[in-house]
């Protein structure tokens, strides 16, 4: 993870820019507005928590991020450059997004990650699977290489797509709602691995419906809705006066005798029955298999 | 078991029943391997259209230079991407792609036995593009089925690994900045190619069951991709000589003969598949 990145293409890294730069980013589908006027930089290592209701733009940020749509207006810069030259920028799905029954086992799709540094033509080499299985153990999942991915609890299919992103030698990892449908067993094996890769400098960006899990264990955390209504620590962000701005419609501030309680309505995602529902789904799924 | 022998030589004595033989066996292995993609990326019906898409260039190359391959395969691969920018033009337009599909398609497709009506021999001719006619194969069609053939193999194993992200997500193919409007035209242009040098074996109207049954089958078979496209390529070449014999025994017609083999084989594997056959899931669902 030196300045250059690999044969296979890539801008050169200009390590005294912020990992990520976003100035006055706006995104509209079809004249609707999705994201309005965001800016903010990230440094290198920072670990964000990207929150806010659905409908937010959370994914559409991403995507800006990732350099797969362009925005309207405004610029993104990867350490100083467009995103689009970038390939040191990985992006790890929601589950619902990715076609589990697809014939490909553990190994193959952490190599995905591989491809562009393969190169055109390219086949992979003993040190390209070799760095593969190092990746896989390091999320804890090499045991599982040769399994169908389809075959994998929800919190282990989570695993290998953050191995893929590693295998992609990413510096910036974007992870749409990775924390949705798990129990607290996996949520806690996935910050374990995220913890490791703050000890390999790796810059994290993550959407979440889970407060309290925002709050506690992310350096930075990012209130959206539309606009940037909030980008800080826990006790800047969680005010009342920013949450009834980001949460209008879903939540409801009342004031009691000890402090201010909040109400909410946690729609789609992050909902404890949420969860419940998709292991439900997820076993009739597997029944079906 | 000098009968069996017997069974298998005397079709072998006939010149047409072995360039048949040998064209249903490459056009089987080349339309199974590249089946798997359109099996897995849910083109099934994309590819059935542009199958009868190209009817109206095939027409205008034959009407205008009579059997020659280059120009039906010109007049073809024309045709082809006529249809596939129409489609992408109308679904720009706010309608929904399988409905653009199926607009183009049979507008292409009648366009194409309109122009064929207008020659003399118009019933003939037409049979042989809608269903084939595999035992008319020349020695000049068989080397350029086993050259274009060859082609489209060697492009699919060369950008394996490019086909494989942009069909299982778009979204890394896209952050990896691989070429993702060239590979997706790539594996179109690949589909044409197919189509025009299975022309001949199964038809217009047959052609889709190629593309699709074998890599279908195998696809409940396996659960890694190599294996899925070397079981379906088998299938497929089985099913181009087993159909052959067939028709050649109980004298039914060549294409549908294959076809229906392609689809027993389907069938096999729908009901007994060890991993998500229809009795394992019976008894799955038993427990």
């Amino acid at each position: 993870m030196d300045i250059v990145l690999g044969i296979s293409g890539g801008v050169e890294h200009d390590l005294s820019r912020p990992i990520l730069e976003l100035k006055e980013v706006s995104v509209r589908f079809n004249g609707v507005p999705a994201l309005d006027q965001i800016s903010f930089q990230l440094q290198k290592g920072e670990r964000v928590a990207v929150i806010g209701p659905n409908g937010a733009g959370k994914s559409t940020l991403f995507n800006v991020i990732a350099g797969v749509l362009p925005p309207n207006q405004g610029q993104v810069k990867v350490y100083g450059n467009i995103p689009g030259e970038h390939i040191c920028i990985a992006y790890v799905p929601q589950r619902s997004q990715v076609d589990w029954r697809f014939p490909v086992n553990v190994a193959d799709v952490v190599m995905m990650g591989r491809v562009r540094k393969l190169g055109l033509l390219g086949w992979p080499k003993p040190g390209d699977w070799k760095y593969v299985h190092e990746m896989l153990e390091l999320v804890g999942m090499n045991y599982l290489a040769r399994r169908q991915i389809g075959e994998l609890s929800g919190g282990q299919q989570q695993r290998v797509f953050i191995a893929r992103a590693l295998a992609q030698e990413a510096e910036l990892i974007l992870m749409d709602e990775p924390l949705t449908g798990l129990d607290a067993r996996s949520q806690e094996e996935i910050f374990s691995i995220l913890e490791k890769l703050r000890q390999r400098q790796v810059t994290l960006m993550i959407a979440t419906h889970d407060l309290n899990l925002a709050a506690e264990r992310f350096d930075r955390l990012m209130l959206l809705n539309e606009r940037l209504l909030g980008f800080g620590h826990a006790a800047e962000v969680f005010t009342p006066d920013l949450l009834s701005q980001a949460y209008s419609g879903h939540m409801r501030l009342i004031q009691t005798p000890n402090g201010t309680m909040m109400i909410s309505d946690t729609c789609c995602g992050g909902g404890e029955t949420e969860g419940r529902k998709e292991r439900r789904e997820e076993r009739k799924e597997k029944r079906d298999d | 078991m000098i009968d069996w022998l017997s069974f298998i030589l005397i079709p072998l004595g006939y010149g047409f029943m072995i360039r048949g033989l040998i064209a249903a066996l490459m056009v089987g292995v080349v339309c199974a391997v590249l089946g798997a993609y359109i099996v897995l990326r849910g083109m099934a019906f994309l590819g059935d259209a542009l199958a009868h898409a190209i009817l109206p260039g095939v027409a205008v190359g034959y009407l205008l230079a009579g059997n020659n391959p280059a120009w039906l395969t010109i007049g073809a691969l024309v045709a082809g991407v006529v249809t596939a920018l129409g489609i992408g033009r109308i679904s720009r337009g706010g309608l929904k792609e399988d409905t653009a599909i199926g607009v183009m398609f049979t507008g292409m497709f009648a366009l194409g036995i309109a122009l064929i009506s207008t020659a003399r021999s118009y019933t003939v001719d037409l049979a042989h593009f809608l269903f084939g006619n595999v035992l008319g194969v020349s020695d000049r069609d068989l080397w350029l089925t086993g050259i274009f053939g060859g082609l489209v193999i060697l492009t699919i194993l060369a950008f394996y690994k490019e086909f494989l992200v942009i069909s299982f997500d778009p979204v890394l193919a896209k952050t990896l900045r691989l070429p993702v409007t060239f590979l997706n035209n790539l594996l179109l242009l690949l589909i044409a190619v197919t189509i025009v040098l299975s022309l001949q074996t199964v038809g217009v109207a047959l052609m889709a069951a190629m593309l699709v049954t074998p890599a279908a089958t195998a696809y409940l078979l396996t659960r890694r991709l190599p294996v899925m496209m070397a079981l379906a390529a088998t299938i497929g070449a089985m099913s181009g000589i087993i159909g052959l014999y067939l028709s050649f025994y109980v004298n039914i017609a060549s294409g549908p003969a294959i076809v229906l083999t392609c689809t027993f084989f389907f069938l096999l594997a729908f009901v007994f598949s060890p991993r998500q056959g229809l009795i394992i899931r019976n008894q799955k669902g038993q427990k």
